[in-house]
């Protein structure tokens, strides 16, 4: 290869490494202009607007964090849809059990046994993967299942209802001007992106997604490893159900369903690979903040909800042809 | 002197059936003996008793005067001997850096933090890869950017990076164009420089050529004949991996 042509390669891959950040910039120019345009009004500059896009964005981002380590890892768990919706019928249910005055540590206890649901769902995914050699895409949906039955099941077919303060405001509340479902997915990205990339558990998790061979060769415990991946998903979907319990003071089993694709979406929008090996939290923090403006934008210009599926469909096909073209791009040796 | 590494009546029965018998050889420091036989002679499985994969049915393998046999592959590789396979074990989304240290990480802290330290990395991995005789263009470029030869070259450094005595290649150029071969070559000859014993498994009759100091052959799981490149030839050695007798 000459050297012009590999400068010209290299330039067009970081272009499509980009493309998610040229591709937020072009829809919030998008939607500001038709703001401008149609309603003379400001779409970007209000902060309810950005409020309600952050709000969403953290929704998504709550499943979308862990699920990035495990596809970086070149697995999938696709349980997270229902193991938000467990926690979140678990936290209501014992703040319920706890009684109308249950106050603060009841919310806590609420809280850590929800995510103790959560865990239970991890921990069967990993083991599943990594000690029965189940293909993850599999043994995700089956747990996708069973998180589901059981979430019905302990909420007796319903949304369970709960009067609490201490929850409201958890799911409602801000900090500094900040929602705090805000601050909670920030707190997650920041910590799941020092994992990602400053641990050797990263390093490591990398490697796996590109070569299995690689890290067992180089004394790695790769079922342990995969097991604390899968934890680490359920933990992120599980505390996304915690929110959605104090938002809308109700658990409801099927609170993480409909975010499940969006997601997925946000993680592959974000530069991850199907293969694995591959994607960065901050990617995945773009492709959670592109779908949520899509969802905003596309109601803020009235059209009917539903062409937010068509649209997200769109976009995480866009996604999965620029993944190609990068490995082209490398000679298909990724 | 006794030498780096003595293999001594090795014998692997699968079942019924004899993979390997009565493997006698030995490696001296600084030396590259080439393990050549046919598809099924046994070389996997004299290495894999030797790396600590098989336990020998018989026989014992001494390494620096230490028996070796009954170790496990870790034990086998913190005793010093590295083996770099046909695929290299690279993870080709990381650069040279993390691939010599994986496993084995660097790490700094920061205000209570542990960071990994990649530049520290990288820096150890140029130097090494210097020593080989190699500089890699990016040193923060995933290994997948790099050349076939580069990429060989990563494997070999881990080995004289982590201080391995003795060198276990497998079918090196297999995979690889003629320059990338040449350069493999090359690298062997620095590794030999530098006190590292050698053994190549090979077919490739101009690789067992260019690269040994004596080419033991084996043949149906024993050993065929032992030659030195000088005083044999292709023939010969094509002759004793078909399986003919000394």
């Amino acid at each position: 290869m000459s050297k012009t042509q590999k400068t010209g390669t290299s330039l067009l891959r970081s272009l499509l490494n980009a493309w998610s950040w040229l591709f937020l910039v072009l829809i919030l120019g998008f939607f500001e202009i038709y703001a401008q345009l149609e309603a003379g009004n400001t779409f970007l500059f209000r902060a309810y607007n950005l409020q309600s896009i952050a709000v969403a964005s953290s929704q998504i981002l709550l499943l979308a964090l862990g699920l990035t380590l495990v596809i970086v890892a070149g697995h999938i768990d696709l349980s997270i849809g229902f193991t938000t919706g467990l926690s979140a019928v678990v936290m209501a249910l014992v703040i319920r059990a706890a009684g109308p005055d249950a106050g603060l540590l009841a919310v806590i206890l609420a809280m850590l046994v929800g995510v103790g649901a959560a865990i239970v769902v991890g921990l069967v995914n990993g083991w599943l993967v990594a000690k029965l050699d189940v293909p993850s895409f599999i043994g995700t949906l089956g747990t996708y299942g069973v998180a589901r039955g059981a979430a019905l099941i302990v909420a007796g077919g319903a949304t369970v209802s709960i009067r609490s303060d201490e929850a409201r405001a958890f799911g409602n509340g801000d900090l500094l001007g900040v929602p705090i479902p805000v601050v909670v997915a920030i707190v997650l990205a920041v910590g799941c992106h020092y994992l990602l990339t400053y641990t050797k558990f990263g390093v490591h998790t990398y490697a796996l997604g590109a070569n299995r061979a690689s890290v067992e060769r180089a004394g790695v415990d790769v079922n342990k490893l995969l097991i604390k991946l899968f934890v680490i998903s359920a933990v992120t979907a599980g505390i996304g159900g915690l929110v959605y319990t104090g938002r809308f003071s109700a658990g409801a089993a099927n609170a993480g369903e409909p975010i499940l694709l969006y997601a997925v979406a946000a993680v592959f929008i974000g530069g991850a690979s199907l293969t694995g090996g591959q994607g960065t939290i901050i990617g995945t923090v773009i492709g959670a903040i592109i779908i949520a403006v899509i969802q905003f934008g596309l109601v803020f210009t009235g059209l009917p909800p539903y062409w937010q599926f068509v649209a997200v469909g769109l976009v995480i096909i866009v996604a999965v042809l620029v993944d190609q073209s990068k490995s082209k791009l490398t000679g298909g040796r990724v | 002197m006794s030498a780096l590494l003595q293999v001594k009546g090795l014998k692997k029965r699968f079942g019924g059936n004899e993979a390997v018998s009565n493997v006698n050889f030995e490696v001296n420091a600084g030396e590259c003996v080439v393990l050549a036989g046919d598809n099924g002679a046994g070389k996997s499985t004299v290495i894999k008793m030797i790396s600590g994969v098989y336990t020998p049915t018989e026989g014992e393998v001494y390494f620096d005067g230490n028996l070796l046999t009954g170790q496990s592959p870790e034990g086998v590789r913190n005793a010093g001997i590295e083996t770099i396979y046909q695929d290299l074990s690279l993870a080709d989304n990381l650069d040279p850096g993390l691939n010599l240290y994986l496993g084995r990480e660097k790490t700094k802290s920061v205000m209570g933090f542990t960071f990994l330290d990649r530049a520290q990395m990288r820096k150890d991995a140029a130097e090494v890869m210097k020593g080989l005789g190699i500089v890699v263009p990016d040193p923060s470029a995933p290994v997948r950017d790099l050349s076939g030869g580069q990429r060989q070259a990563i494997a070999i450094a881990r080995a004289i990076h982590w201080k391995a005595k003795l060198v276990i290649m497998d079918e090196p150029t297999a995979a690889l164009g003629v320059p990338e071969q040449r350069e493999v070559m090359a690298l062997i000859h620095r590794l030999k420089e530098q006190g590292v014993g050698i053994i190549l498994i090979s077919h490739n009759l101009p690789d067992i050529f260019a690269a040994a100091d004596r080419i033991i052959v084996l043949a149906r799981g024993v050993v065929g004949g032992e030659r030195r490149p000088a005083e044999t030839n292709d023939e010969e050695i094509v002759r004793l991996m078909m399986g003919a007798t000394a």
